[in-house]
């Protein structure tokens, strides 16, 4: 993309010393992401990281659902960062991209309105008897991998190269709507051409696509897909991205958000199965990976510990063009080495003419 | 009344024809421009609304008029006060008055990065299509002529967003009269104006606009559009709602056109005069004292400096203020 302004939409992110707040979601949807961050940030590249058991739901889902309330939201917020203030840190690094955007609210709230800053201070001493300062950097953790991407690219094992033909890999970034088109100053490169997820592909030896449908949503839009009869709207979103995308021939998508992989994931088998469309290229799917997924595939974590078996879509086709080695008896292996399941098959019947296909995704 | 000196700040049309006026009435300007040459935006312009006058017969007519005064050219005013004009660099001038004529400059379309400007091939400000009329004609970036354009209205005016609430009254009719060179040039094109408002305020503006419906075919939807992306071919997608509809509107054009809006001359904020908020210079009065400062008695404001105006409104204000500066020296 000829893009360069991103370079104006900068924002500081600390360098150390994060206190990591984690996904309600992540770790049932890709539960090796989260896994990979601390190992690449805080194994690989030395830095420090504190963890919180205490730590609670953000109540993002809940907000964004409208079943709580902002006045309860602010409270919980608050006393997220009164643990933050107990524990000694000051740099919030947010694995979710609706909690980045919730505390990134609640913090623009309280500036705008100081009363709610005050409200909010006396229902938490109420209610805990706890007190908070404001964190001093906060940060999505994918502003983190961004911010140490040149670093990880020294220590690079597989670049974003197809070893066979030496091109860069293409890649479709899709940025959770929640990271900056709710506060474009706070989102690399800003709301309309984010630069977090492309300045990881760029630096790791990708190529980023620029397509019709980029900035649409994934279909996950919480409403979409928690209200039931709302679902069709959700693969409706991914369909139309899916077809948007699909012409350009992606090699997978990198995203930045817990709701995005999953449904850009989940939704190409139901689509297969209703319609026997497929969108990667020689019939198969196209690979939607975390930010994590992918840095760890880049310094040569094995695609069965960074937890790739769990997406629907097979990673196989993309590790081949990667030259990553993998053990394809060992894919539903836990980390200790028994056997997890195997999930159903994720073939599906095609129907072309006369002739009924069956194609792996 | 000869040999009390008035400086002219800037040289576009307003400048010009403030410098002339002065000259008819006996005093010497000075008239010092930014720019390399004078003639401001005008010279940029290929032909004018709304009668399709070209730009540069209109230029030549100042200029002419203009003739033998001195001008400075490249050269950037810093300051200005009631005793003269400091220049960049330090060098103070002095001067018994001052015409302010400043002028505006074009939004920085790349600003609403929404519509992809100087990132998608065919995607051109409404400058840029002046530029094009001037040179080979207007083409797409593969040299081919383009099927289907849409032009987008008020780019950079009207838009809070980016800083830009007033409207530049100019971007509609200049939409509307580059839609009908277009249809000129392409007979066969399918041609859109997308805009929130159509604001023909001048003579002959909304006969214009009649013409680009009924005889250039222009179709004209009632929709801002919020994004443009690139398709596989090259193409530009863009998706608006037209609110007559009420339905959401998405179309691949071969080329988009952004109007782009009035805003003030970046320069003003240095000047030292009072501004108005949106960074025009903000005039004694908008009525009765719509050409005096409010700052000091010797200066005076002409064109564009104070808000948008169009090359008709900006050339009698210049003549106000001209000989109400040269009644100032008279009086002095």
């Amino acid at each position: 993309m000829k893009r360069t302004s991103w370079q104006e939409y900068q924002k500081k992110v600390a360098d150390d010393d994060y206190y990591y707040v984690r996904s309600c979601i992540r770790q049932n949807f890709f539960p090796g992401s989260e896994k990979a961050f601390l190992n690449i940030i805080g194994g690989d590249l030395g830095r420090s990281i504190y963890e919180n058991p205490e730590h609670t739901t953000c109540t993002g889902i809940g907000y964004h659902s409208d079943i709580v309330p902002m006045e309860t939201t602010m409270t919980v917020v608050a006393r997220q960062f009164a643990l933050l203030t107990e524990s000694g840190r000051e740099n919030l690094a947010v694995s979710c991209i609706t909690s980045f955007g919730l505390y990134t609210e609640m913090l623009e709230t309280w500036h705008e309105f100081p009363e709610t800053e005050e409200r909010t201070r006396r229902y938490l001493k109420e209610a805990t008897g706890r007190e908070f300062r404001k964190p001093k950097n906060v940060a999505h953790t994918s502003d983190i991998m961004f911010h140490h991407r040149e670093e990880i690219a020294r220590k690079v094992r597989h670049r974003l190269v197809n070893v066979k033909t030496g091109e860069p890999l293409r890649v479709v970034d899709h940025i959770g709507c929640h990271y900056a088109k709710l506060f474009p100053k706070v989102g690399i490169g800003g709301a309309e051409f984010p630069h977090v997820l492309a300045g990881m592909v760029e630096a790791w030896g990708g190529e980023v696509i620029d397509y019709p449908e980029r900035r649409h949503c994934c279909g996950f839009g919480f409403r979409n897909y928690l209200v039931k009869a709302n679902r069709g709207f959700s693969i409706a979103n991914t369909h139309k991205k899916l077809e948007s995308m699909a012409p350009f021939k992606p090699d997978f998508i990198i995203t930045n958000c817990p709701g995005c992989p999953m449904f850009l994931d989940r939704w190409q088998y139901t689509i297969a199965e209703m319609e026997g469309t497929t969108y990667g290229q020689d019939g198969v799917g196209i690979p939607a990976l975390t930010y994590e997924e992918v840095a760890g595939l880049v310094m040569g974590y094995d695609p069965w510990a960074l937890g790739l078996q769990m997406h629907q879509v097979n990673v196989e086709p993309l590790l081949d063009k990667m030259g990553v080695k993998y053990d394809p008896a060992a894919k539903y292996l836990g980390l200790n080495g028994k056997y997890i399941g195997k999930p159903a098959d994720t073939a599906v019947n095609i129907n072309c003419g006369t002739q009924q296909v069956i194609r792996n995704l | 009344m000869k040999n009390h000196k008035v400086i002219v700040v800037g040289g576009g049309a307003a400048g010009l024809q403030a410098a002339a006026t002065l000259k008819e009435l006996g005093v010497e300007p000075l008239i010092i421009e930014r720019e390399m040459q004078t003639g401001g935006k005008v010279r940029r312009w290929h032909r004018l609304f709304p009668d399709f006058t070209s730009a540069s017969e209109v230029l030549a007519t100042l200029e002419k008029n203009a003739e033998g005064i001195e001008t400075l050219c490249g050269v950037m005013v810093d300051s200005i006060d009631a005793t003269g004009v400091t220049l960049a660099g330090g060098r103070h001038i002095k001067a018994d008055a001052m015409v302010v004529a400043t002028g505006f400059d074009l939004f920085r379309a790349e600003l609403k990065e929404e519509y992809g400007y100087g990132i998608y091939d065919n995607v051109y400000t409404s400058a840029d299509i002046e530029d094009m009329l001037n040179g080979d004609g207007v083409r797409l970036k593969d040299g081919s002529a383009p099927g289907r354009v849409a032009f987008l209205h008020c780019v950079g005016s009207r838009d809070e967003k980016v800083g830009q609430p007033h409207c530049s009254r100019l971007c509609c009719i200049t939409a509307v009269k580059q839609a009908m060179e277009l249809r000129e040039s392409f007979p066969d094109a399918e041609i859109y104006n997308y805009y929130m408002d159509i604001r023909m305020f001048g003579a002959g503006y909304e006969e214009m606009y009649r013409s680009a419906q009924e005889d250039g075919e222009v179709r004209f939807v009632r929709g801002r559009i919020s994004e443009a992306s690139p398709t596989i071919d090259g193409r530009v997608q863009i998706k608006a709602e037209d609110t007559l509809l009420g339905r959401p509107v998405k179309m691949t054009v071969d080329m988009l056109v952004l109007a782009v809006g009035m805003t003030a001359a970046e320069s003003n904020g240095r000047l030292g005069v009072g501004l108005q908020s949106g960074g025009f210079i903000a005039p004694r009065d908008l009525f009765t004292g719509a050409v005096y400062s409010p700052d000091a008695e010797n200066i005076f404001y002409a064109g564009c400096a104070t808000a948008p105006k169009n090359i008709g409104e900006t050339l009698n204000e210049a003549t106000a203020a001209a000989v109400k500066a040269a009644e100032f020296l008279l009086e002095k």
